[in-house]
């Protein structure tokens, strides 16, 4: 076990603290990615760009950094800004999701329109997985594209598109070779939200906010070279993609960020006079919650290292998603039953302002169980560790009389 | 970077549970746990030959000189096999408790019987920590009267090491006059507990020690009892996945169902985290840092929850089959339901990572 640095990497620690120091002050408030990022986030992301706090080990004929992988290094910069409460940057699915997808399966081409400007956060995606239909069952989906001419023609209603509302592109699973299988039918599309034929309606969530909207596509026409990788090739382009949302989603720095934040509200919060963190029954919560953070904390490092030394971590990176978002959920109720009484005020208010925090609390409470299901439901994450990861066999499938295939592929 | 073991953590790691594979098949686990004397010599000197009674030992007394990261990694393979002999007390307590308060020439004196296998140490505390046995120890001049309950490792131990309130530690020799030793029955009928009574004994102290030495020797015991744990959940999640692999119901193996899949699935996503937990704690101890003591209680108290939650899903998932004696899964239950209340419950551990953060004033 070797968790020591090496000195360039305590060299960069010392720059990165440098960079905060003199210019911190210029930093948006961290999160702000369910939103159009303003002027003063641009300006910000630009600045991150040119030190190569973000994307630096994205090329520099992309837009990036173009230094050589270390993931140390990242995980450096990134601690260091959330240490210091300050953005690292722009966090949203083009930036987190598509990038990678297409520096992975991507060509040049497509890699030299649309990374640098979706890095500078110039150019907002939103994702055309779900349908109505197909949540969980992904691959069942029957948005079509049709070929006419040049072009896909696109028919159909996905749903879940967050930023759909604002977004200028969206990376888009649709079905495209009628007849082929369920699987080898999709194909992954990237278009434009301004195309005629797009609308989007907001979808009104639990929270009270429209964090998500519904997309619908009459004959919308996407040039047949807007495709990542090849026609019939979606599923597994998809699924690229997905792998990078799973590795967002449970993030264990979120979860130490958080139980801290917990603590210092149990020590200012009183309940008849009474500190909450002096209560045991409180103290004994966030007791028992600091060892499930402590343990998925240092899972991350042990993921990190192996991402470094390129081995693939099987079941270990499986069940990140499933472990660190239902853990998530039982931080944010430990948060709001520590807020109390005092803390039923909810008062939303909407994208484009802060919400106090105890508000920030319940919507985190609801927004949790947002991220369980999204990315793949708990059950789905439970079904991929037990088949992929654990080698149980799959569920058979259900059989017609006639001996097809029930869902018709 | 990297957060793995080393070639030589590996190296113990297989040729100890290759060893343990081929001298403790279940027939020889079963056997030694209906005799119940928690002490097999046989076993004991093939642990000895491989170097594991020097593991913590300094080289120049004859020791393997290694870490408490490589001890954790002994510990897992130890939960692992249900090991049906000493290891807490005599390989690692103790020890390291002469190491921490014996003077140089007891050092010297004592170390390398350990290495020898000849010193067996059994292990207490005058005041157990966060348990509720009771003990009373007095010395008149040179010589300790009382008695100690929940004794650790008492069976085939030469010697007490017992880790007295006021910091010190005194090493008893139990095969003089005076010592009476209660073996009893149980729960984990591999690793039986002891009461002893001392009557006007002589006994070796231990007092040269440095401030904060029992604490770590109990937090370094916390963090093998967690380890132990590991190894024996991972063993009860390993046959709960080869079963759910292999029974077939309803013409289906029944790993293919749902109800049960899930379960495993949460058994893995439970105990993979406690790994990275416990390793990290052990490495965490060998490089001095700051955070251990809270690693070291919490990761106690974490395993055993987590083991107590594993030990009844894996259980659960050998349906009927796991409730009989006939697989000997409950060897592994009853060391992870032992392995919870020693050294101190989850909760009393969970108190004192609040004591070292302050979250607590009483």
């Amino acid at each position: 076990m070797d968790l020591s640095y090496s000195s360039h990497h305590l060299v960069l620690r010392e720059d990165v603290r440098d960079f905060i120091f003199k210019h911190g002050k210029q930093s948006p408030k961290p999160g702000g990615g369910r939103k159009r990022p303003g002027q003063a986030t641009l300006d910000w992301q630009a600045l991150l760009l040119e030190r190569g706090y973000f994307a630096r080990t994205i090329p520099k004929i992309y837009g990036g950094f173009g230094a050589a992988p270390d993931i140390l290094e990242t995980a450096i910069i990134s601690e260091e800004f959330s240490k210091a409460g300050l953005s690292s940057g722009i966090m949203n699915q083009g930036i987190s999701m598509l990038v990678p997808t297409l520096l992975e399966v991507g060509t040049k081409e497509q890699c030299e329109i649309w990374i640098e400007k979706t890095l500078r956060g110039e150019v907002i995606w939103c994702q055309g997985y779900s349908e109505p239909g197909s949540g969980s069952d992904l691959a069942a989906a029957r948005t079509t594209g049709i070929v006419d001419g040049n072009d896909f023609v696109i028919n159909g209603q996905k749903i879940w598109t967050s930023s759909a509302h604002f977004a200028d592109m969206m990376f888009l699973l649709c079905r495209t070779e009628a007849g082929a299988g369920k699987h080898a039918g999709l194909s992954y599309l990237l278009l434009s939200m301004a195309s005629p034929g797009i609308e989007v309606r907001p979808l009104k969530t639990m929270t009270g906010r429209a964090e998500f909207n519904e997309t619908f596509f009459t004959d919308v026409r996407v040039p047949m070279d807007q495709i990542v990788m090849g026609r019939g090739e979606g599923w597994r382009v998809a699924n690229v993609t997905l792998k990078y949302e799973r590795l967002l989603l449970g993030d264990p720095n979120k979860l130490v960020l958080r139980l801290n934040r917990i603590k210092t509200m149990m020590e200012e919060t009183r309940i008849n006079n009474e500190r909450v963190i002096d209560m045991p029954e409180f103290r004994e919560r966030l007791l028992k919650l600091q060892g499930e953070v402590l343990a998925s904390k240092y899972h991350g490092l042990r993921l990190l290292s192996d991402r470094i030394k390129e081995v693939n971590s099987g079941v270990r990176q499986m069940i990140v998603k499933y472990q660190g978002t239902m853990l998530g959920h039982r931080l944010s109720a430990l948060a709001v039953d520590v807020l109390g009484m005092a803390g039923l005020r909810y008062s939303p208010q909407g994208e484009m302002t802060e919400d106090d925090d105890a508000t920030t609390w319940q919507i985190d409470y609801m927004y949790d169980i947002g991220l369980i299901i999204g990315g793949g439901t708990s059950q789905i994450q439970k079904n991929i560790i037990g088949e992929r990861g654990l080698g149980l066999p799959k569920e058979p499938k259900p059989m017609n009389k006639g001996g097809s295939r029930a869902d018709g592929f | 970077m990297d957060f793995d073991l080393d070639d030589q953590q590996r190296l113990i790691d297989s040729s100890l549970r290759v060893m343990l594979r081929d001298r403790l098949p279940l027939e020889r686990l079963r056997l030694a746990c209906e005799k119940g004397d928690g002490f097999d010599p046989e076993l004991w000197e093939a642990l000895c030959d491989i170097g594991m009674s020097g593991l913590i030992i300094p080289e120049s007394y004859g020791g393997s000189g290694l870490g408490i990261l490589d001890c954790v990694v002994v510990a897992e393979a130890m939960g692992h096999a249900a090991l049906p002999t000493p290891f807490l007390s005599t390989m690692v307590m103790a020890p390291l408790a002469v190491k921490r308060l014996g003077n140089p020439m007891q050092q010297e004196e004592i170390l390398p019987q350990f290495v020898n296998g000849d010193l067996r140490a059994a292990f207490a505390f005058e005041t157990a920590p966060g348990t509720n046995v009771n003990s009373t120890l007095q010395q008149v001049d040179d010589t300790l009267s009382g008695r100690l309950e929940g004794v650790l490792d008492g069976a085939g131990a030469s010697h007490l090491l017992i880790q007295r309130s006021d910091g010190r530690a005194a090493l008893v020799d139990l095969q003089q006059a005076g010592v009476e030793i209660d073996l009893y029955q149980s729960l984990d009928r591999s690793r039986p507990l002891a009461n002893v009574a001392l009557k006007n004994v002589s006994f070796i102290s231990l007092s040269s020690g440095l401030e904060g030495a029992a604490a770590e020797i109990l937090q370094i015991g916390r963090l093998m009892v967690a380890a132990d744990i590991l190894g024996a959940a991972q063993y009860m999640f390993d046959a709960a996945i080869a079963y759910a692999q292999e029974r077939t119901q309803f013409d289906r193996v029944i790993g293919s169902f749902q109800g049960l899949k899930h379960v495993c699935a949460e058994m893995v996503s439970m105990l993979e985290p406690c790994r990275a937990l416990v390793w990290y704690a052990g490495h965490a101890f060998d490089q001095q840092q700051e955070e251990t003591p809270l690693l070291a209680h919490h990761a106690k108290a974490h395993l055993s929850e987590i083991g107590r939650e594993i030990s009844r899903m894996a259980t659960e998932t050998h349906g009927g089959m796991g409730f009989t004696d006939l697989l000997g899964l409950h060897i592994w239950f009853k060391r992870i339901a032992q392995n919870r209340q020693l050294l101190g419950t989850p909760e009393h551990c969970r108190r004192d990572a609040a004591r070292i953060q302050g979250w607590v004033t009483a």
